[in-house]
């Protein structure tokens, strides 16, 4: 098998004023990979993805996607090229149907369609996603888990190289976090290319390749889900030291 | 299951016309033949106050295609409209007033385009503030320039362009202005201003170029705020900045649009017919207490009809369809 690396990040680096939010990350993700990203609270891991996508312009550094460099591209750009994002914090068009919150993400993204080719794009994910059947619902009148198959169903229509997923299964309860994790597996399967930022360290051991762990904006482990997790500075930073 | 949503009434809205369209089509059409046919049955108050109805039509409608999906509220109306109409005093013995027609609207166009590259950065209070003080600042630009370069005030516009053509000049300009509308609600530029007006990181994210769609729309708006100013200049024989730029028509222009119901195309005009009228007759009769009425406007737009007449209807609409469904 060949690898392709799909994104490329080198030195990247965020600070805010004096403070450094993201130090000097470098690593990669290959096609068809899955990778989580952790780390303990504050860490950094948001302001990674936000990196990435455009959401935040990066101090310093460089960003490249399947060999071209996206550094310091906008949002909209860097969407084009491929990249395809959900939001930590969902973010529903509120006045809008299930239906165009999707199709809003196929019109202008990597793959664009419009007519009838939206048409059936859209009825094709919806299904995937689970929501069949909804599509002429107002969001606002969803439950959670729906409100987050809408923004998944919203980064998979433009058929995206890579998908940002920030925390896409905080806040699920017990048995929508099973549906959850099997959708995302259905993703992988599919060989589609993820990043996972996670708190839920089940779902990253069931879900990811390999893992790269943050503490305090830098990188401080990366490997294989068992092999992060049983690293002492992992341990540690997640829960301090033994003779604290 | 799923084919119940998609066979037959639930189409995707874009794709071809809808039964819908073709209606709202031919109501237009009708209402056009019959508002032309004004200026046949009364060419003294009547007309004059067709043309204002016209006029304000024109300006709110354009006004809300880029404000109603974008929700920013541009108070710079009178600044294109004030330019359109200098446009006209100005060149009236150069140029065929065709000509200067066309010399209004790219004018506008660009005008538009520097505040939109300027001024779409800031959002909310801030774009609205900045609007209203750059439509001061033009207004004393004209008048600095005037005063220092020519010798009066103000311009003699001179035309043999009576009330009854003005009329029927703002009324294809307002079918145009329909018609942009209605091209733009169902093309992919009107789909991003939406998502922008819903959530402009949702938008940036999906792949849309923010501010080059709210630039271009601005400009659009701008520019026939500034062909309807020059429209409307043979209307006063003299003009002056303070006709011309006047504040107040940007401030009308808001109240009328939002009254009526901005987030649909035909929301402003069901705003300006009612206010036009009571307008006019406050300012005949009760010439002190236009202020009062401005200020009740406001509190109805705040208070009671957030999404104006139009809002109101659809919320009826949506209850009663619920009523009829159950019985």
């Amino acid at each position: 098998m060949t690898e392709v690396t799909a994104l490329s990040i080198q030195n990247v680096s965020k600070n805010f004023g004096g403070l450094v939010a993201v130090d000097q990350m470098t690593f990669d993700v290959m096609e068809h990979e899955v990778v989580g990203l952790i780390g303990p609270n504050g860490s950094g891991k948001t302001t990674m993805l936000n990196l990435i996508s455009g959401f935040l312009k990066l101090s310093s550094g460089q960003v490249g996607v399947f060999g071209k460099s996206i550094t310091g591209r906008s949002a909209n750009r860097i969407a084009r090229r491929g990249i395809a994002r959900t939001f930590q914090l969902v973010r529903m068009l509120p006045s809008m149907t299930v239906r165009e919150n999707v199709a809003a993400g196929g019109v202008f993204g990597y793959q664009r369609y419009w007519g009838v080719e939206l048409d059936r794009r859209t009825n094709f994910v919806i299904e995937q996603v689970g929501l069949g059947g909804k599509d002429a619902m107002p969001v606002v009148a969803l439950t959670y888990i729906d409100q987050k198959r809408v923004e998944l169903a919203r980064a998979l229509i433009s058929d995206p190289q890579l998908i940002l997923l920030d925390e896409w299964l905080a806040g699920l309860n017990p048995k929508e976090m099973e549906i959850g994790i099997k959708l995302i597996n259905e993703l992988r399967f599919e060989g589609r290319t993820l990043i996972i930022v996670e708190h839920y360290m089940d779902a990253i051991r069931s879900l990811c390749d390999r893992c790269i762990v943050m503490n305090s904006g830098a990188k401080i482990a990366e490997g294989s889900p068992h092999e992060v997790l049983s690293d002492p500075e992992v341990v540690r930073a997640y829960l301090g030291d033994n003779d604290a | 299951m799923r084919r119940r949503y998609y066979g037959g009434r639930r189409r995707w809205e874009f794709v071809g016309m809808t039964r819908r369209e073709l209606y709202g089509l031919l109501t237009g059409i009708i209402i056009f033949a019959l508002a032309s046919l004004l200026p046949l049955v009364n060419t003294g108050y009547g007309l004059s106050l067709g043309v204002t109805i016209a006029m304000y039509t024109v300006l709110s409608t354009s006004w809300a295609l880029f404000s109603g999906p974008t929700h920013y509220i541009s108070l710079a109306t009178a600044a294109f409209f004030g330019l359109g109409m200098y446009v006209v005093g100005g060149g009236l013995e150069m140029y065929p007033f065709p000509i200067l027609i066309l010399i209004a609207a790219g004018v506008g166009a660009v005008l538009a385009g520097f505040i939109g590259i300027a001024t779409l950065r800031l959002s909310g209070v801030y774009f609205v503030i900045f609007t209203l003080g750059l439509a001061e600042l033009i207004r004393q630009l004209v008048t600095w320039g005037q005063t220092t370069l020519g010798t009066s005030s103000g311009l003699y516009v001179l035309t043999n362009i009576d009330e009854k053509m003005i009329y029927w000049q703002l009324l294809v300009l307002a079918a145009f202005v329909y018609l942009i509308g209605w091209w733009i609600n169902r093309s992919k530029l009107g789909f991003a201003l939406r998502i922008i007006g819903n959530d402009e990181k949702v938008a940036a994210h999906s792949g849309i170029n923010t501010a080059l769609v709210k630039v271009l729309l601005f400009m659009v708006s701008g520019s026939i705020a500034a062909v309807t100013g020059a429209l409307l200049a043979p209307r006063w024989t003299y003009i002056e900045p303070t006709i011309a730029f006047s504040p107040m028509l940007s401030f009308l222009v808001v109240i009328m649009a939002l009254i009526g119901g901005a987030h649909r195309l035909w929301g402003p005009v069901l705003g300006v017919v009612p206010f036009a009228l009571v307008w006019d007759l406050i300012t005949a009769k009760f010439p002190n207490q236009t202020a009062l009425m401005l200020g009740i406007a406001f509190l109805l737009i705040v208070y009671a009809i957030p999404h104006g007449f139009i809002g109101l209807g659809e919320k009826y609409w949506a209850k009663y369809k619920v009523w009829r469904d159950r019985a």
